[in-house]
């Protein structure tokens, strides 16, 4: 499955639909409203964090299949999602920031979910420490428990904490609805590009995990040789 | 001649200003009639193929390296 090439030609074909489409259909200008034509971004910041949330949703299940089974296999494979995962989760924090910047006036806001996710970036970055610092026998063990502990911590920080108060992100007023996506905002047209980018990038996402578990693999294997 | 040249110039100069400011104004609106909205999309697409190119390179690196490590 690592090797094969049909899924990552796909992953190609669904990118390059919001690196085209996304760019030249129409979107809703609704007078008075200033998002304009920065929810383009809905093509490229949101599916950085739906790419991270199912990449971290494979590490944690790895690495409870590692907790019952611990073939150092599924350690590696748990990692490289999580690792992978982060690097998402910046990129999402990153350009969410630069589409702050010119739309809510300043790069950070102190918005609910903005907070809740530099503080789910942290709290898998700890796993990472953790993992570096401890001898090889136990490493796997308290990776994978940790792991879970960091997944579980997605959804206060995430998903509930932002929905209790008030956010800038749309949809946000109060408590009610989804403090992240606006039908308003929206057309179904650009809905469609919206899952097929969030399709194109999560596999793009695999096919970069894929690799660096093949190198890590290939390393361990030369090293215990 | 150099002094209808010169005309046109100081013409230019004295009202570039005006000039420039309607341009800037308008930029918003015509984002996309002017062609700019292309600019993004290609810069993009570059940026799309780049990364693209360097992961087929890598993913074929690999498997060069998993058949001799293999046997």
């Amino acid at each position: 499955m690592l090797k094969q090439s049909w899924w990552k030609i796909l992953s190609i074909i669904f990118l390059a639909v919001p690196f085209t489409a996304g760019f030249l259909i129409d979107v809703p200008e609704p007078a008075g409203v200033p998002l304009q034509h920065t929810i383009r971004n809905l093509f490229f910041h949101v599916p950085m964090w739906f790419g991270m949330m199912v990449l971290l949703l494979i590490s944690v299940i790895y690495a409870i299949v590692y907790l019952n089974n611990p073939n150092e296999k599924y350690d590696v494979y748990s990692t490289a999602y999580a690792q992978t995962g982060v690097i998402f989760g910046v990129l999402g924090i990153i350009t969410g920031a630069i589409w702050a910047n010119y739309q809510w006036g300043q790069p950070w806001s102190g918005d609910a979910k903005q907070n809740g996710a530099a503080i789910a970036i942290l709290i898998y970055l700890a796993y990472f420490v953790l993992k570096n610092s401890v001898t090889d026998d136990k490493k796997g063990r308290l990776g994978a428990v940790y792991n879970i502990f960091a997944f579980c911590m997605l959804f206060p920080t995430l998903w509930i904490m932002p929905r209790l108060v008030e956010s800038l992100h749309p949809g946000g007023q109060g408590s009610q609805g989804n403090p992240a996506l606006n039908p308003k905002d929206n057309t179904p047209t650009m809905r469609l590009i919206f899952w097929i980018a969030v399709f194109g990038w999560t596999l793009l996402a695999t096919w970069i995990t894929t690799l660096k578990i093949r190198l890590t693999l290939l390393q361990n294997r030369i090293f215990n040789n | 001649m150099l002094k209808k040249f010169n005309s046109f110039l100081f013409f230019l100069l004295a009202f570039s200003n005006v000039l420039i400011a309607q341009t800037e104004k308008a930029a918003i609106d015509v984002m996309r009639s002017n062609g700019k909205i292309y600019v993004v999309m290609a810069v993009c697409l570059t940026i799309l193929v780049g990364l693209i190119t360097y992961l087929v390179l890598l993913d074929r690196k690999i498997n060069k390296l998993e058949k001799e490590v293999k046997p």
